[in-house]
């Protein structure tokens, strides 16, 4: 008995003392941040595009966000829900960051963002915006710096309803993300739906899709097919010689730059819509796109500038709390205060931690040899998601 | 009645097109009773293959001529520095060790071509459509893709039939040892067998890239249906592989098309469309359950 108190008196002293020095040097220690993103297999190049861009903002402070010291943890999930939980709770516990960042899909944020956040992790979601984390299920250490899933559809929809186009064929995959797309084209778009078709997840012929739009010739088809399936749908529905008679329209993901070349000038002309553009012309933008092309030799993505946007967010939430990050309460009000120069331009946090911001219209043109995008209008001005009212923040 | 003519059509090209990659795989898993995963990923390098030389040829031809033995010589490879130490193992072991395949491939592919899908379009003098009857306008390389997928089929009917290299296939899969003793090299007959499938596979992904996109990964998602295929056709049988393929691309197809439409007649528009995307996603497996409730063996068992 008497050696276990001592024991444990003992223990008490270590623990307090290192307690003591870790508390100490917190001032002088770098803010860790840990970036969990799809870095290798399919689905590879959004994640580069988001750690590349990310990576850009600290280097022009020459490893500093906002004058703060940081340490950068990078790790690859694979697109693996399994992987990346497992990744999590290792910087959680074991590195113990301060801020995370990283996910591109839905279904990895659905599975990793609501247990960080209870811990007291700030999570800055550089791409998935799904509405389970928008609406009832939002929290204050959760912060999206993309959008929220359904913006970019309900613009197309938005679009097509001002245009006064009579009726569309919409087309998504059958798996929550299609679902909530086609759902939020349809929030703003009143015409006639003259076909609703979820296809398979993965899937890489449309012959079967394709006719049935030529079937029922509507004045327009929207789809959300992301990665190869839109590639594997344009390049089809192309070869079939339809896009001469019913104009395909969609999101911006199957019109990125990152995809683009693969799809060929099956996607010129194309309308999409798109939070950002590399023509945006603003200050902050300029430098974006100019340092990004001089760092990595491509033009950047959409989601190379939600990366950067990322760290510009944390850069200035940083430099207002003095690179202190143990005042969460001061941290998450200076990340809620948005005070940067968004490379989209106006941007600020709605009260769910989304964007308000402008969503524009873009069409596919060629420069040269590269194919790229040109903003042609807007389709929302100082836009917030649908879900923000069901949020108690 | 021309959507349904189109249709079927479109059915017979899929089924086609997932009979380049079935021939190959069930003439390795029949004959040399290997379980190959990363038969996709034979089919990935052909595509990115074919991709990077037309690209930098200029000339699609050229790019199938250089892909074809490319993907030959990349299978036998495997097969001499993996696969070989495969066969006696358990299916399990097999599973496990061309996941790993798998894996390596992806990565091999992104460490060439980079992480982003590439571009393979189709050749000019195939670009185009063709009116095949009045109101039916067809893609021209779609038409191209079936006519591929009838000379394969007719090509490994002489080889497995006609040929002597065709006889000691057979024959070495009834009885490897037998073959062995009267002095045939089946190490080597093993390496060429699986050289003509991985061939076939690339073949697969040159018709594949200007319609399909060619990115890393890409043979996994059709891998499943080929699986499906060779289940129903019969392990080992190129025939059954034909046939398999016909039967999951028209069911497939015209499940994608006409089952919504067939469920509205019965229930609300809303819930027609999520039980007939739902349902037709299951068709082609529950075409494979029907079949092997009524042909255990698939509809051409091989042998054995």
């Amino acid at each position: 008995m008497k050696f276990g108190l001592k024991s444990i008196a003992v223990s008490a002293a270590i623990v307090l003392s290192w307690g003591a020095a870790t508390v100490a040097t917190a001032k002088a220690e770098a803010v860790k941040i840990g970036m969990i993103t799809t870095l290798s297999g399919g689905g590879s190049a959004l994640g580069i595009d988001i750690r590349d861009g990310f990576q850009l903002a600290v280097d022009q402070e020459g490893g500093k966000l906002g004058g703060a010291e940081i340490e950068l943890i990078i790790e690859d999930d694979a697109r693996e829900p399994d992987r990346a939980t497992e990744i999590a709770s290792r910087m959680v516990d074991r590195d113990q960051v301060d801020i995370m960042t990283g996910l591109v899909w839905s279904n990895l944020a659905i599975a990793i963002v609501p247990k960080v956040v209870r811990d007291d992790i700030i999570y800055i979601s550089p791409n998935a915006g799904p509405s389970l984390l928008a609406g009832a299920g939002c929290n204050a250490n959760y912060f999206n710096v993309a959008w929220q899933n359904d913006n970019l559809h309900e613009a197309i929809g938005q679009y097509l309803q001002d245009r006064g186009v009579g009726s569309a064929f919409i087309l998504a995959p059958n798996y929550p993300a299609g679902q909530d797309a086609l759902t939020g084209f349809k929030r703003y778009y009143k015409g006639d739906i003259k076909g609703e078709l979820y296809t398979k997840l993965g899937q890489t012929d449309y012959a079967a899709e394709i006719a049935q739009v030529r079937d029922a010739s509507p004045d327009a088809v929207f789809f959300f097919l992301p990665g190869g399936m839109g590639i594997s749908f344009i390049k089809q529905y192309n070869q079939a010689g339809l896009d001469k008679s019913v104009p395909l329209y969609g999101p911006a993901f199957s019109f990125d730059q990152a995809i683009l070349g693969a799809v060929g000038d099956a996607a010129l002309g194309v309308i999409n819509s798109s939070q950002w553009n590399k023509d945006l012309n603003n200050e902050a933008n300029n430098r974006f796109v100019a340092d990004f092309q001089k760092a990595y030799g491509r033009l950047p993505s959409l989601y190379a500038s939600q990366g950067y946007d990322a760290a510009r967010l944390i850069a200035s939430a940083l430099s207002a709390t003095g690179g202190n990050v143990s005042d969460k309460d001061a941290l998450r009000a200076a990340i809620k205060a948005a005070n940067f120069d968004s490379v989209r331009g106006e941007f600020r946090f709605g009260n769910n931690n989304h964007p308000i911001q402008d969503i524009y219209v873009r069409r596919v043109i060629k420069e040269g040899d590269v194919l790229t995008n040109e903003i042609i209008g807007k389709a929302f001005h100082d836009h917030q998601d649908a879900y923000a009212a069901d949020c108690k923040l | 009645m021309l959507l349904l003519l189109e249709q079927i059509l479109n059915g017979l090209q899929f089924g086609v097109m997932l009979f380049l990659l079935a021939a190959g795989l069930t003439l390795v898993l029949g004959i040399m009773n290997l379980v190959n995963l990363a038969h996709g990923s034979l089919y990935m390098v052909g595509a990115f293959v074919t991709a990077a030389v037309t690209s930098w040829s200029g000339s699609f031809m050229i790019g199938l001529a250089i892909a074809l033995p490319a993907t030959m010589l990349v299978g036998m490879l495997v097969e001499v520095i993996v696969l070989r130490r495969l066969y006696p193992r358990h299916h399990l072991d097999q599973v496990l060790a061309t996941f790993g395949l798998i894996l390596f491939f992806n990565e091999l592919v992104r460490v060439l071509w980079g992480p982003r899908p590439v571009f393979l379009d189709v050749p000019e003098f195939l670009n185009g459509s063709v009116e095949l009857l009045p109101g039916i306008p067809y893609p021209a390389y779609r038409l191209a893709i079936i006519l591929v997928g009838l000379l394969v089929a007719l090509f490994l009917y002489f080889l497995t039939q006609r040929t002597r290299i065709g006889m000691l296939i057979r024959a070495g899969a009834s009885n490897r040892e037998m073959v062995g003793a009267l002095g045939v090299n089946v190490g080597l007959l093993y390496t060429i067998v699986f050289g003509i499938g991985a061939m076939l596979a690339g073949l697969a992904g040159v018709m594949a890239g200007p319609v399909y996109s060619v990115e890393m990964g890409m043979g996994e998602a059709i891998l499943i249906q080929v699986f499906v295929v060779i289940v129903i056709g019969g392990i080992g049988s190129i025939r059954g592989a034909l046939i398999g393929s016909i039967l999951v691309g028209l069911v497939d197809t015209l499940g994608r098309s006409f089952l919504p439409t067939a469920l509205r007649l019965i229930m609300d528009p809303s819930r027609a469309d999520g039980m007939g995307s739902a349902l037709s996603s299951m068709s082609i497996y529950m075409l494979m359950a029907l079949v092997l409730f009524v042909k255990p063996q698939g509809l051409f068992r091989a042998h054995g």
